[in-house]
């Protein structure tokens, strides 16, 4: 058996199901049915294929070719030797501890403190932990409104970002290192110049700015220059939402959601419950309350163009081509006493739509209807005037001033600039942030007008030496937001200033630093523009207090926006002819990993299985399973993907779900100049954007190369059908009216506690027995705790090749499964860490006892004693443990030594690791409380609630609740009362402490027959 | 021992251990005139040198593993036991017919073992000492595997006896000792002799060191048959322990497809048949080379062909036993597992694995092919192959789809894998060559034993 | 030449029969400080030659036991005495598991035992002997058969023994030099 890989006829002898087989076998099959990726059903060929594929030859590993990590670790040493020197002193300014007092920072005791990471514009609160002075993890700010605790994935990962040693680290002048003084003294030169014509000449480029210092500082600085034009642009623009608020009030106004009120929500292809979406994380923690079933349980309507987060969670989801979703929203609105003018076209779903509308008046005032950010201006339009018909505006609907500093229409603001830098209009181009000559639409060829313009001084200020940078003659290092002072504005309005934890790596300079060193001051520091704006809001005598109060919340208390009154006006909508049903729709979205492309050269990012497709290090051409039918197209196929004549080729994967005539691709890969991890990773999918269809467009098409490209998925097998036709109690669930009748549904095949020869371990005797409970209802699968684990835990990023060959190292997954109707199916999310299973498997079968129980009931890993047998892992039925094949840990990278937490040993080659619940957590706790019980002179008792495993804390839905469950009165020993709650594999008699809160449906039971 | 004679009157009916005509004298010498007086031939340099590159091979696979990590194998979660364990199996299974032939068949008077014995054990030894190679460097970090050796150290700490492994660790390293001893003991009186009649001076002096100055007393004699027996009847439980323990490996793990009361028995048999498939492979070459037909008689090669055919049945009981239950208890994993045997990416691994160890060895039962060499080559050839697989199937496949349908795997070995696999057995071969160029590969004073002159008339 | 003190003396035979009616003859003669030597085991030789106390059996029974004792205690005073740990909710005395390396040790003492304990009794290793110093006793290892009276023996005196042993059909009588 040559490689012991079976050829194809091998597969299955005699048994080659086609996909009208499967989908035979699927009408058979009773009860739901599980797959997570449609070639797997029932081992088809196509998914055979697959599998052959995503395994490489044995050939690949003879000598190993060097993987990104290899290369990471080659390379790490190398680099960034000069900012060492800075690496650990604090800043000069005085900064608030949010926790303890900064006097002296006592070694092992970590401080936190508050501060904000801002994504295009909307700032996310955060406590930050510091070590001896290093930044080492990141944590949601449980005070902030906007956050109550939770993060999202690319808050936990900027961590890494502040360490990555491909950050541009100096400036350079046409790509020589050259002093600021000599960069302060040419641009003083150009300005001068310009001074005299009132900067005609001078452009700057922003991305979305939300930070009050920075629009005052703008402000000025316009002032200075009156000529001088101030143009944004972000690829994540928001350009529909206050074009159709324009439409819809006549300003351009933010709109956020109160989902605590909803009883019925309605998205119009707003994925409000994923990374991305201002305000996701606090949507998902009202939304997680919202859902449960004991108390009054909402009800979600997805309608949406491609397969995500929200329409998992959906109670009716309804897959539809976005272009065909203005058209669904006019067959809504005037159904509910809109009056959109054209004439409402009665179209299909009608069923669907009747039940919706019942719903939504049922619920006047306590509903809502979310349009996505990507949906013309006009369904905008129509959802503000259908929530103001449905009385939700002021309710569950609020709308504000736009947090955006500079609400302008940011395509057009792009496309002027480019038409100027055309004509030579410019002589000064100033561009702060972002990548436009890799992320501006196509159609302006930013990039080639950059690299030829007239422009007479380009200045790129950055994180990263990109592709942007590379076309201009000074690029100047920007300092990381956990090195600067800054401010920003949260979804809400609530001001977060943002403190940095660190002196600049790489004696960066912040973007109001730069800005004033173009007004003139090259030597003020962020503290002082930032305090001193602050000063000139707060002038009351106590702003000492106030700002120490102030940097000790991490946000300006009662700074969120008031809600505004807002009228509507007679809307007047040209009819909109939708392309025919037949033409392919191309939907081009922000990766759910690596956002825009900015975040491509982030490992863990980049490891982070997408939370649809479990893809990691590349993007890919998704397409329905009736597409992949039609056009005989199978998964890992590459096809060239054209629309308006431009192309591009990329790899296939089928995601169950997906429209048919319509095909998503996630922008942000195929980088040119992103570093060792995201240079070349995945395909450029900007080349198809363009500006009049920044989102999607129909009449694209889709032709087969007949060449195969290895996807990294880290789930190889996606169903819990298995070939024999039944179906494994994996993930539980019920409808409410079957939960109502039935509590105890969940509670299946649960062992007797006697079943046992031996007698068990009486954990009573403890004062604490640590379980977890983990509530199924409530995972919206963000992915956040995987990144907070892999923060917290040190956990090493493996590579591409390594994930390909089923080494990933994640601690904690988050396993989704497809149910039902391949072309609609449901899914679910199941997070699964390490059960600390009483009975564990593991211990019994390790020879050197490296894994061994603990009197609290953890399941311990002594690194140092194991000798990497693998027999644990193999024994595991939950396959938690991840084993370190090869030398994984980078050693060499002196950043990462910086940012790795020091409670946690960093593991080598040849030993097998796995979640711990946090046990560097516990200790800390356990010797805080004694301390506190020896100073006190009390009986120890470590508070539920204090300590917090990293994904529990950082979990925006609140899902994961840990803690004594010996303490009768603890949260998580009152969920395991639950009825809800159930054992994964408990018929195994494994007694796993980590259990499941099973997920309940609230389908409208009209739409149920 | 009036049987000897018997079958020496009834030769022409049935055929015998030993051709007549022999004396102590022709049977001296003619055996170890192989080692003595025989010159090297080129056949044998060649085959040896073959053998030593292909050991080489392994030593340079094994460096590179000690050098990079596990991670250059085919292993992965959820497999994480590939090639190593599967040839670990294999290999111990194989080491199972040498001590089997001379203990159990020696306590059954089975006196035709007696041409057979001696590189039957020295094959076990080989054999064993191929397993051996797997589990040491299989772990993740080998140069800590003496932890698993209960010694007193500094931290403290020791080996975990409920895990199967530590029962591994003391049941080879038991069987290797005591097949070794077993094998040493048999050959002195052998090493005398060779001692006495060898004309080299060097020769003289190691046979005679390593004959440590037998002399065939009568004392001797009498203490060297009893302990002789007691090892036979010590070594008998072991023999069959050895795979049992190493059953154990999967039949405690919580598996399916491991976790089965049949296995002791089954993996026993299994064993057994390998081993006699792997005596097979080798009596039947080293007979026509060296002319030994006289000794390794046509009866010989039916006796262990009718083994084959005994311990096969009982390895087909096994794996029928085993589809029974998946079907029969309705445990949905075991059922699952059924599934996949039969039909999922593995299945053709599957079919051919019940091809070779059931189907093709039912020619045993027709006489012809149990008296022809050449049939019996190949059929011993195809059984090791079946058994191989067989291991692959228990070991790999269970693996690839356990409980969560999440974490479901495939195994994929990489030329690392093979690059091992085959240097163990090169190393195996090379072993055997120098063992039938220096030691008597057929044990003299036993096939004395069985001439009609070595029988005493009583008065 | 005959000035050494001598050994013994040694006959000849060309097969076991002989030798082991010799043998008898001998000892009933009354000669008990004797050997024989034959290729093979002869079970009738040591009969013969008045031999009867043979203790391999007994020295391998105690390896045994001591194998086994130990190997379960060894496992016992780790599990639950020297580092009792919870090992997957199983006691610390888990009995069941511990019978196979009981096993195992028993029988690798027990065959250690048998081993040496021969080796042993029989004063091997023992490179030289004075027998090796007669000629054709390099044939006792192929297809002769010899009979030896020590000269320890009381009633052994060089003329008689050797006209005694003369009268047993040896096929010759060479005297071993000491």
């Amino acid at each position: 058996m040559e490689n012991g890989k079976p050829n194809r006829e091998d597969v299955c002898p005699g048994k080659k199901l086609d996909r009208a087989a499967v989908e035979r076998q699927l009408q058979e099959a009773k009860g739901p049915e599980y797959w997570r990726s449609l070639e797997e059903l029932a081992g088809s060929p196509e998914f055979q294929d697959m599998l052959h594929r995503e395994f490489p030859k044995g050939a690949s590993e003879w000598l190993d070719s060097v993987s990104r990590r290899g290369f990471l670790q080659l390379m790490g040493a190398s680099l960034a030797m000069a900012g060492m020197t800075g690496c650990t002193k604090m800043p000069l300014q005085e900064i608030v501890p949010y926790v303890r007092q900064p006097e002296q920072v006592i070694p092992g005791v970590p401080t936190y403190y508050a501060s904000a990471f801002t994504l295009s514009g909307y700032a996310n609160p955060l406590l930050v932990e510091s070590h001896l002075g290093r930044p080492t993890k990141i944590e949601g700010n449980n005070q902030h409104p906007a956050s109550l605790g939770g993060t999202d994935v690319f808050a936990q990962a900027s961590i890494l970002g502040m360490y990555d040693p491909d950050r541009s680290q100096a400036i350079t002048h046409l790509g020589d290192v050259a002093p600021w003084a000599e960069f302060v003294k040419e641009t003083k030169g150009s300005l001068t110049v310009q001074k005299a014509l009132g900067g005609a000449g001078i452009r700057i480029l922003t991305q979305t700015i939300s930070s009050p210092t920075l629009k005052d500082r703008m402000r000025a600085f316009l002032a200075m220059y009156p000529k001088a034009k101030w143009h944004v642009y972000e690829p994540a623009n928001r350009d529909n939402v206050f074009e159709g608020a324009k439409l819809a009030f006549g300003e351009p106004v933010e709109t956020r959601y109160d989902l605590s009120k909803a009883n019925v929500i309605v998205s119009l292809d707003a994925d409000f419950l994923s990374a991305g979406f201002p305000g996701n994380v606090r949507y998902i923690r009202d939304f997680a309350r919202k859902r449960n079933p004991d108390a009054e349980m909402n009800r979600l309507y997805v309608i949406e163009s491609t397969p995500s987060a929200t329409g998992a969670k959906a109670d009716h989801r309804l897959p539809l081509r976005a272009v065909e979703i203005e058209g669904f929203a006019r067959v809504l609105a005037p159904a509910l006493g809109v009056n959109i003018g054209g004439a409402a076209s009665s179209g299909e779903h009608t069923k669907f739509v009747e039940s919706v509308i019942e719903d939504l008046q049922k619920n006047e005032g306590a509903c809502v209807i979310i349009a996505g950010d990507h949906q013309p201006r006009a369904v905008h339009a129509l959802v503000h005037a259908m929530n103001m018909a449905l009385g939700n505006i002021g309710k569950t609907v609020i709308c504000t001033d736009p947090v955006d500093a500079n609400p302008v229409n940011q395509t057009e603001s792009l496309r002027d600039l480019v038409s100027d830098m055309r004509a030579g209009n410019v002589d000064l181009l100033v561009i702060m942030g972002g990548n436009p000559a890799y992320d501006a639409p196509a159609d302006l060829g930013f990039s080639d007008c950059l690299r030829n313009s007239k422009v007479a001084l380009r200045i790129y200020h950055g994180l990263y030496e990109n592709e942007t940078a590379e076309h201009c003659h000074w690029s100047v290092n920007e300092a990381h937001y956990l090195e600067a002072w800054s401010d920003g504005r949260a979804y809400d309005g609530t001001v977060s200033v943002v403190q940095p934890l660190i002196a600049p790596l790489y004696s960066g300079k912040s973007a109001h630093e730069m800005l004033s060193t173009l007004m003139g001051v090259s030597d003020a520091s962020g503290y002082d523009i930032v305090r001193g704006y602050w000063q000139k809001q707060h002038t009351s005598a106590d702003f000492e207090a106030w700002w120490r109060k102030t940097l000790n919340d991490g946000f300006v208390e009662g700074s969120a926006y008031t809600p505004k009154a807002v009228s509507l006006k007679p809307l007047s909508l040209p009819a909109v002819a939708s392309p025919p049903a037949n033409s392919l729709e191309v939907n081009l979205r922000h990766d759910p990993s690596v956002y825009d492309g900015q975040f491509a050269n982030n490992g863990w990012l980049q490891e982070l299985p997408k939370p649809m497709s479990k893809l990691t290090w590349d993007n890919a051409v998704l397409i329905g399973p009736k597409m992949a039918d039609r056009e005989g197209i199978r998964t890992m196929d590459v096809v060239t993907l054209e629309l308006g004549g431009r192309k591009v080729t990329g790899p296939v994967w089928i995601q169950a779900g997906h429209p048919d005539h319509s095909v998503t691709v996630h922008l942000g890969y195929g980088r040119r100049k992103a570093g060792r991890a995201g240079t070349g990773a995945g395909f450029d999918a900007y080349a198809l954007r363009t500006t009049n269809a920044l989102w999607f467009a129909a009449g694209g098409k889709v032709t087969k190369t007949g060449d195969h490209y290895q996807l990294a998925s880290t789930q190889g097998y996606q169903s819990m059908d298995t070939g024999d036709g039944a179906t494994r109690p994996l993930v539980r669930e019920a409808t409410l009216e079957e939960y109502r009748k039935d509590p105890k549904f969940a509670k299946a095949d649960e062992p007797p506690a006697a079943l046992t020869l031996y007698p068990g371990f009486d954990y009573k005797k403890s004062p604490d027995a640590w379980g977890m409970t983990i509530d199924l209802n409530a995972c919206v699968g963000c992915n956040n705790c995987i990144i907070a684990c892999q923060s917290e835990n040190n956990i090493a990023v493996v590579g591409k090749e390594q994930v390909v060959k089923g080494r990933h190292m994640h601690w904690i997954r988050v396993d989704a499964y497809y149910q039902g109707d391949r072309d609609d199916p449901k899914a679910h999310f199941q997070p699964v860490p390490c059960m600390q299973c009483e009975n564990a498997p593991c211990e019994l079968v390790c020879p050197v006892g490296a894994t061994v129980h603990s009197s609290e009931g953890l399941n311990d890993m002594v690194y140092n004693r194991c000798i990497g047998t693998r027999y644990c892992s193999n024994n595991c039925p939950y396959k938690v443990r991840r084993f370190n094949f090869l030398l994984f840990q980078d050693w060499d990278t002196p950043q990462y030594k910086l940012m790795r937490n020091p409670d946690v040993s960093v593991r080598s080659r040849g030993v097998m690791e796995k979640c711990t619940y946090c046990i560097q957590r516990i200790t800390q706790h356990r010797i805080d409380a004694e301390t506190a019980a020896v100073r006190e002179n009390r009986p120890f008792k470590i508070e539920d609630g204090s300590l917090q495993t990293a994904c529990q804390q950082s979990c925006p839905a609140d899902a994961i609740v840990f803690g004594n469950i010996n303490d009768p009165d603890s949260r998580v020993a009152k969920l395991k009362a639950h009825d809800r709650n159930y054992g994964l594999l408990a018929d195994l008699n494994t007694r796993p402490r980590t259990t499941y809160l099973a997920e309940i449906r609230n389908p409208n039971p009209e739409l149920e027959a | 021992m009036p049987d000897h004679l018997d079958e020496v009157k009834v030769a022409n009916e049935r055929a015998p251990v030993i051709e007549p005509g022999h004396t102590f004298a022709t049977v001296t010498d003619k055996i170890s005139s192989i080692v003595l007086t025989r010159p090297t031939s080129m056949g044998w340099v060649v085959g040896f040198g073959a053998c030593f590159l292909a050991t080489m091979m392994l030593l340079y696979a094994l460096g590179y593993l000690f050098l990079r990590g596990v991670g250059i194998w085919g292993i992965n979660i959820p497999i994480g036991w590939g090639f190593a364990i599967v040839n670990f199996v294999w290999w111990i299974g194989i080491g199972h017919a040498g001590t089997l032939i001379s203990a159990i068949l020696l306590l059954l008077r089975q006196s035709w073992r007696n041409s057979i014995n001696r590189f039957a054990e020295a094959m076990t030894l080989f054999a064993v000492a191929c397993a051996g190679v797997f589990p040491g460097v299989h772990t993740g970090r080998p140069w800590l595997d003496y932890w698993m050796f209960p010694y007193p150290n500094t931290m403290q700490y020791w080996p975990q006896f409920r895990s199967p492994l530590m029962w591994d660790v003391f049941a080879v390293s038991t069987y290797f000792t005591v097949s070794l001893m077993f094998w040493f003991i048999g050959l002195i009186p052998d090493l005398a002799t060779l001692r006495d009649r060898a004309e080299n001076k060097y020769a003289r002096m190691i046979y005679g060191l390593l004959a440590m100055g037998w002399r065939g007393s009568a004392r001797h004699w009498a203490r060297y048959e009893t302990a002789y027996l007691l090892l036979a009847g010590l070594a008998t439980p072991l023999v069959l322990s050895v795979h049992t323990v190493v059953s154990f490996d999967f039949a405690v793990g919580i598996v399916s497809g491991w976790h089965t009361t049949i296995f002791p028995p089954y993996f026993v048999a299994g064993a057994i048949y390998s081993g006699f498939a792997m005596v097979l492979m080798l009596a039947i070459p080293i007979r026509k080379i060296y002319g030994l037909e006289d000794f390794i008689t046509d009866r010989h090669l039916q006796n262990s062909a009718k083994v084959m055919l005994a311990t096969g049945w009982i390895v087909a009981y096994g794996y029928a036993i085993e589809a029974f239950t998946g079907w029969y208890s309705g445990n949905r994993y075991d059922a699952s597992l059924l599934w996949n045997r039969l039909h999922g990416p593995y299945a053709f691994w599957y079919y051919m694995l019940l091809l070779c160890n059931i189907a093709t060895p039912q020619l045993l039962w027709i006489r012809k092919m149990r008296t022809s060499p050449l049939w019996l080559f190949l059929l011993s050839f195809v059984i090791l192959v079946g058994m191989w697989l067989e291991r692959f199937v228990i070991v790999v496949l269970s693996l690839t789809r356990d409980f969560l349908t999440s974490s479901w795997g495939m195994y994929y070995p990489t030329g690392w894998d093979w690059m091992t696999f085959m240097g163990t057995i090169g190393m195996f071969l090379m072993a055997m060559f120098l063992f039938v160029r220096i030691l008597p590969m057929i044990s003299i004073f036993e096939m004395r034993t069985l001439l009609p002159e070595a029988e005493v008339k009583p008065e | 030449m005959k000035t050494l003190p001598v050994y013994g003396t040694m006959a000849e035979f060309a097969s076991a029969n002989d030798l082991v009616a010799a043998a008898r003859r001998t000892h009933e003669a009354g000669y008990r400080k004797i050997d024989a030597y034959s290729p093979f085991p002869v079970e009738e030789l040591a009969d013969a030659i008045g031999f009867h106390r043979n203790h391999v059996p007994l020295v391998t029974l105690i390896g045994a036991i001591t194998g086994g004792l130990g190997g379960y205690l060894m496992q016992y005073w780790i599990a639950v005495i020297s580092y009792p740990v919870n090992v997957g909710g199983r006691p610390y005395h888990s009995w069941p598991a511990f019978i196979i390396v009981t096993f195992e040790m028993t029988i690798l003492f027990g065959a250690i035992a048998a081993v040496f304990g021969m080796l042993a009794l029989n004063g091997l290793p023992m490179p030289y002997h004075p027998v090796f110093n007669v000629p054709r006793f390099a044939l006792a290892s192929k297809d002769r058969f010899f009979l030896i009276v020590f000269a320890t023996d009381p009633k052994y005196d060089a003329k008689g023994t050797r006209q005694f042993l003369e009268g047993l059909n040896a096929r010759s009588i060479s005297e071993v030099p000491g």
